[in-house]
């Protein structure tokens, strides 16, 4: 099963340095340090309006840093545009999923192998055997991605037709059909319910495994970060507060503090933001 | 997709085949039948179904508002017309000339805008088109001949050297023919287009920009793309207008004909191509069917067009999406758990 | 300098023709995030009523009322038929179709504007009319060196009035707090009681009401009238709100003073001809650096 891998033992999949992110007069994010190793699971936890969602946001090139560097695979990629830092191997999905919802199941998980495809305007008209060989690649792989996330019998329903749980993990399997180095994951066990949380560990667990992805994600839910991370670190108010494996994590006065305030009593379970 | 036939897929071509043959076949043979009168109004359906289907690109496959279109089709049919009456080159040659002028207008002015959210973009579309129709009218370098544009455009021909003449197009019969020949290989590669990468990220495009670009598609280029391509294909039916016409002027190119082109994409159905020929179909026999009513045809257009929108909101035709685009390549373990 | 100073003024009376129709545009898309194409329509045909008001009431009204009260009839009754007109419009021709979306209401708003246009032309028939100029002051005023008419004076004192009556309702008062809470986020102003029929109700009455008057004001200021002329009045007056920031009420008036100045200046400096091209590539290169327009606000999409 799972083995806890420890952080620090490979080499940094994703760094950033100094990464800060200012909105009007509100600093967002500042400051912060972030060590992504190879083949773990790293969760940022914090109190709501800590800055998560905003980090993703920079590092997956939707918003472009004040200040700091963003190093994945040891090269810089600050600033750069979304569908670059895709085909370099970062995958993503939403807080609030966003599918395409009047496009088929099949379809959405389609869109993550654009990027390794080539084919120009003339070869698409004309259907080249180029053009055919490549659009057989996508479908294949994702169809592979479709079944993997268990939702090969909806891949001709339209996205928006399906249930919650689904669409969360058919928005995994969009982002893992582009082939990631990284998936970086934005709440994924928000709105499912406990069983489907299960599965959802399991599969990340088993992704993990089989898989040659590291996993960075934002979680509220700290059965799952307990449960899955190898290292996780804290953000509040912007800045990182702490970080450290799970169970040190858990009991950091800083970090209960964090979410409940100063009034120490019920332990963090739940969600607990 | 060229793989084995699956026998459901089968069933599925011969229905179409059930539909396409006899339309097809009601084509052909249409012109043969009626007067001239009526092969010009299938005529005039046929450039209202290429300006549809050029519009369709940008509006329905990627949902940019461009209420500019007549600007592009403007493009084609001047370009045509100045260097066919002034150096005297063949219009059939003109096709691509036209199609890249438009394509690279497009190009340049939308370059610097693309990234201008819906209805700004809109307005951007809007002014570009009034632009053109102002610049036409201005007659700038004495080229486009001011309100009365320019006349004296030639037929279509085609002459080998050596053995001369062999093809004048110059009857309204080979007009029909010419322009429905257009529409149907447009359709063929616009469908091609829509099964391939570049049509899936135009309606990726439309359906969530955000979650398109973190999925790895460079929505600046593709809705570039889809500017370009669509100026290029108003500007073949720009030609094809031009020289059945043999005069081109600025007032077939006002604001309202890009509202019509806009209303035959909805009417039919965003994205969907039998969709645009219903909607070019609508718009352009709708008022002949009405003719006998006069003055008051207008008002029933106008009433008709809100009622469809009231009852078939998605377009008389709207695009299907679902099974029939793909055949699995995972054969079994698909049909066990369908 | 004379000479600038009255294109200025001639700018700034047909730009405040295009602010006050463009704040229709403005107000009926920041409620519903339509963009009301028939509503230049609306301001031809309140032209058309004020028209035959004075010219079918032209005895009875001067001999009751006056020659200004006679003009003071003349829009008052065209500005509130034409508001019902656009009560009766949104509830026909928008309701229906609202639900299924931004672009299906697109097509419903042309279909209405070529109805209305076409009403018109039924109505009044297909040939210019004119305003009848005994209702039409023909004094001239001058302001220092300045020669400008009696009638610029009228309508620009009217159309500032006019503005800064709105302004006020808008930005000060509750039911205008009502207002631009619905146009910054109609689903959190419902949930928060605001009654979005009520507002919806408003701009459907006011954005004609002021569309009518202006309509009047131009048929006295350009003396003849046609069916079509609500199409080019109409786009030079969307594209004075997007100037100014679609949904934004001050910006659609300074967008519409602007654009009418602009227009004027380009007509007397650069060419006549070319004014409505350098009028749109204006508005294009503002688009390119301001993308939401002079007053409009930036509008981070929250990912």
């Amino acid at each position: 099963m799972h083995r806890r891998r420890p952080h620090c033992t490979h080499d940094a999949v994703l760094e950033t340095v100094g990464l800060t992110k200012i909105f009007g007069g509100l600093t967002a994010v500042n400051a912060v340090d972030l060590k992504v190793h190879k083949g773990e699971i790293l969760s940022l936890i914090g109190p709501n309006g800590a800055g998560k969602t905003t980090v993703f946001n920079v590092v997956t090139g939707i918003y472009r840093p004040e200040q700091g560097r963003v190093l994945f695979k040891g090269r810089d990629i600050t600033g750069r545009k979304p569908h670059r830092i895709v085909s370099r191997g970062i995958a993503r999905t939403f807080q609030n999923i966003r599918l395409f919802p009047d496009m088929t199941c099949l379809e959405n998980v389609m869109a993550g192998q654009h990027c390794r495809g080539k084919a120009g305007l003339f070869t698409s008209v004309f259907k080249t055997p180029g053009q055919r060989r490549e659009e057989r690649r996508i479908l294949e792989i994702s169809e592979r991605r479709l079944q993997q996330v268990n939702l090969w019998r909806v891949r001709d329903e339209l996205a928006k037709n399906i249930a919650y749980g689904s669409q969360r993990m058919l928005e995994i399997a969009r982002a893992l059909a582009s082939g990631p180095d990284l998936l970086v994951l934005d709440e994924p066990s928000s709105g499912l319910n406990p069983r489907e949380t299960e599965d959802l560990m399991a599969f990340l667990k088993a992704l993990i495994e089989d898989d040659d992805v590291t996993i960075l994600l934002i979680e509220h839910d700290m059965n799952v970060v307990m449960g899955i991370s190898d290292w996780v670190v804290v953000l509040d108010g912007g800045r990182k507060i702490a970080e450290g494996r799970p169970e040190d994590i858990y009991a950091n006065q800083e970090v209960i503090e964090a979410y409940l305030g100063k009034d120490d009593g019920e332990e963090g379970h739940g969600s607990a933001a | 997709m060229e793989q084995v036939i699956s026998p459901e897929k089968k069933g599925l071509r011969n229905s179409r085949l059930f539909i396409l043959v006899p339309v097809i076949a009601a084509f052909m043979v249409y012109p043969f039948l009626v007067s001239d009168y009526f092969i010009d109004i299938a005529f005039f359906f046929g450039i209202y179904a290429l300006l549809g289907l050029s519009l369709n690109i940008v509006l329905g496959e990627v949902g940019l508002f461009d209420l500019g279109h007549a600007g592009f089709y403007a493009i084609g049919a001047y370009t045509t017309a100045i260097l066919n009456t002034k150096f005297g080159i063949p219009i059939l040659v003109l096709i691509p000339v036209a199609a890249l002028a438009a394509a690279l207008f497009a190009y340049v002015v939308f370059s610097p805008v693309i990234h201008l959210q819906g209805d700004y973009l809109l307005i951007v579309t809007l002014g570009m088109g009034e632009i053109i129709r102002q610049a036409l009218i201005n007659n700038p370098f004495d080229l486009t001949g001011g309100p009365n544009g320019v006349f004296g455009i030639d037929f279509p021909r085609i002459a080998l050297p050596g053995i001369g003449e062999i093809f004048v197009c110059d009857s309204s019969i080979k007009y029909y023919f010419l322009i429905w020949a257009i529409v149907g290989l447009t359709i063929i590669g616009l469908k091609s287009l829509q099964n391939s990468r570049i049509g899936r990220a135009w309606n990726y495009i439309r359906e969530d920009e955000v979650a398109a670009n973190a999925t790895g598609i460079d929505s600046r280029h593709y809705k570039l793309l889809a500017f370009v391509l669509g100026a290029g294909l108003a500007g073949v039916a720009g030609n094809v207008y031009a020289c059945k016409l043999m005069v081109v002027s600025p007032e077939s190119f006002t604001f309202w004909e890009s509202c019509l082109m806009f209303c035959i994409v909805l009417i039919g159905g965003m994205g969907s191509i039998p969709g645009v020929l219903i909607g070019a179909a609508f718009i352009s026999l709708f008022p002949e069917i009405f003719r006998p009513f006069a003055m008051y045809r207008m008002l029933i257009f106008g009433s008709a067009m809100i009622l469809m929108m009231m009852f078939r909101p998605g377009g008389a035709w709207p695009r299907k999406r679902g099974a029939v685009e793909f055949r699995s390549l995972l054969e079994d373990s698909g049909r066990s758990d369908a | 300098m004379q000479v600038i100073l009255e294109q200025l003024i001639n700018g700034l009376t047909i730009g405040s023709f295009y602010a006050l129709i463009a704040l229709g545009y403005s107000m009926v898309y920041g409620v519903l995030k339509l963009i009301n194409f028939a509503h230049g329509d609306l301001f031809t045909f309140g032209s058309y009523l004020g028209y035959t008001v004075l010219v079918f009431g032209a005895a009875f009204l001067t001999a009751h009322f006056g020659l200004w009260g006679a003009f003071v009839v003349a829009t008052g009754v065209a500005a509130l038929s034409i508001a019902c007109v656009g009560v009766v419009m949104e509830r026909i021709a928008y309701r229906p179709v609202y639900r299924a979306g931004r672009l299906p209401a697109v097509v419903s708003a042309l279909g209405a504007s070529i109805f209305l246009q076409n009403a018109i032309m039924v109505i009044w028939g297909p040939r210019f009319q004119a305003y009848p100029s005994e209702f039409i002051p023909d004094a001239k005023v001058m302001l220092g060196d300045i020669r400008i008419s009696l009638l610029q004076v009228i309508i620009l004192a009217m159309s500032f009035l006019l503005m800064g009556l709105l302004y006020f309702i808008v930005q000060k008062t509750t039911f205008g707090a009502a207002i631009r809470a619905t146009a910054h986020d109609r689903k959190t102003a419902s949930l928060m009681g605001i009654n979005i029929n009520k507002v919806i109700f408003f701009v459907f009455t006011l954005g004609p009401a002021l569309g009518a008057l202006t309509g009047v004001m131009v048929g006295m200021y350009y003396r003849q009238i046609s069916f079509t002329m609500g199409w080019n009045y109409g786009l030079k007056a969307f594209t004075a709100s997007v100037l100014g920031g679609i949904g934004n009420i001050p910006g659609a008036m300074v967008g519409g003073l602007i654009l009418g100045v602009l227009e004027m200046l380009g007509a007397a400096y650069i060419s006549a001809a070319w004014k409505d091209v350098f009028v749109f590539v204006i508005l294009i290169l503002v688009l390119i650096f301001r993308p939401t327009g002079i007053l409009g606000e930036k509008t981070a999409e929250k990912v």
